[in-house]
């Protein structure tokens, strides 16, 4: 049962495979969708994985695991702050097929450390940044979040210090 | 957008949704075991969850796993709650959860 994965989500984007796997991996496209995260997954098998936050700092680092365009993506994934950096990196798999002119992006997130604290900010993490890539890819608007709207500190360590 | 609604006017169905959140990844037996429901009532309510894209599935070996995708529900959040409304209504849910829980 341990290895069953934690988190799955699932979401339909009119779009085609090519197009969401670019916006995925291309820090060029994450940028504007995905709090303001330049994430790097561009590379093959064996690179690094790489999402850097607004300020310029590593967010989350990893290696990529399996990548195989416009399909399949898995990475490792390891928190860089203080709080949950000396946790075993977890594992996150984007597949994606097309269906009906559609895209269907499933994203699976699994392997956490036992009694992982970024598993905590996951849950809420996943839905916006998915939501915000289907706009940003059905109508050229990502959603107007930040990084505060999350509602959680793990995504917004600059604004929950500042008090805003 | 209907199908998710259609899904949720549902008590039963809101239900097992409720137990996917407290546990996520649970088969059909499981989903059974703990619910006053027949396995076809249970079988059928996932279906129409899963084709509203409330519920996402996975298989592990011969089992079929079910996951509580929030995704959909964040898509209506997202359209009628605006930007600056969200802290307000996260104080308010926090305070009546605080004040509902206060005496037990």
């Amino acid at each position: 049962m341990s290895d069953k994965p934690k988190f799955v989500y699932v979401i339909y984007i009119a779009s085609t495979p090519d197009k969401v796997w670019q916006a995925l991996t291309d820090p060029e496209q994450t940028e504007k969708y995905w709090f303001g995260y330049r994430v790097n997954a561009s590379g093959n098998a064996g690179a690094s994985f790489i999402a850097r936050n607004p300020g310029g700092e590593d967010f989350d680092k990893g290696v990529i695991l399996e990548s195989d365009p416009p399909r399949r993506l898995a990475c490792t994934w390891r928190p860089q702050h203080d709080h949950d950096k000396h946790e075993r990196p977890s594992r996150v798999t984007f597949e994606l097929a097309p269906l009906k002119g559609q895209v269907r992006l499933t994203v699976v997130h699994d392997d956490f450390d036992e009694g992982s604290k970024a598993f905590e900010g996951i849950s809420r993490g996943w839905p916006a940044v998915l939501s915000s890539l289907k706009s940003f890819l059905e109508t050229g608007q990502a959603l107007a979040l930040s990084t505060s709207d999350v509602d959680d500190k793990r995504y917004a360590p600059a604004a929950a210090e500042s008090g805003a | 957008m209907d199908a998710v609604f259609k899904a949720l006017a549902d008590a039963s169905r809101r239900e097992l949704l409720d137990r996917l959140r407290a546990e996520n990844g649970q088969t059909l037996g499981d989903l059974c075991a703990r619910l006053a429901m027949t396995r076809q009532a249970v079988s059928k309510h996932l279906a129409l969850l899963e084709e509203a894209n409330l519920v996402a599935t996975v298989r592990r070996g011969r089992e079929k796993l079910h996951y509580l995708n929030p995704v959909p529900i964040h898509e209506i959040a997202e359209r009628w709650i605006g930007k600056f409304e969200r802290s307000c209504l996260q104080a308010l849910s926090d305070m009546k959860q605080a004040l509902e829980t206060r005496d037990e």
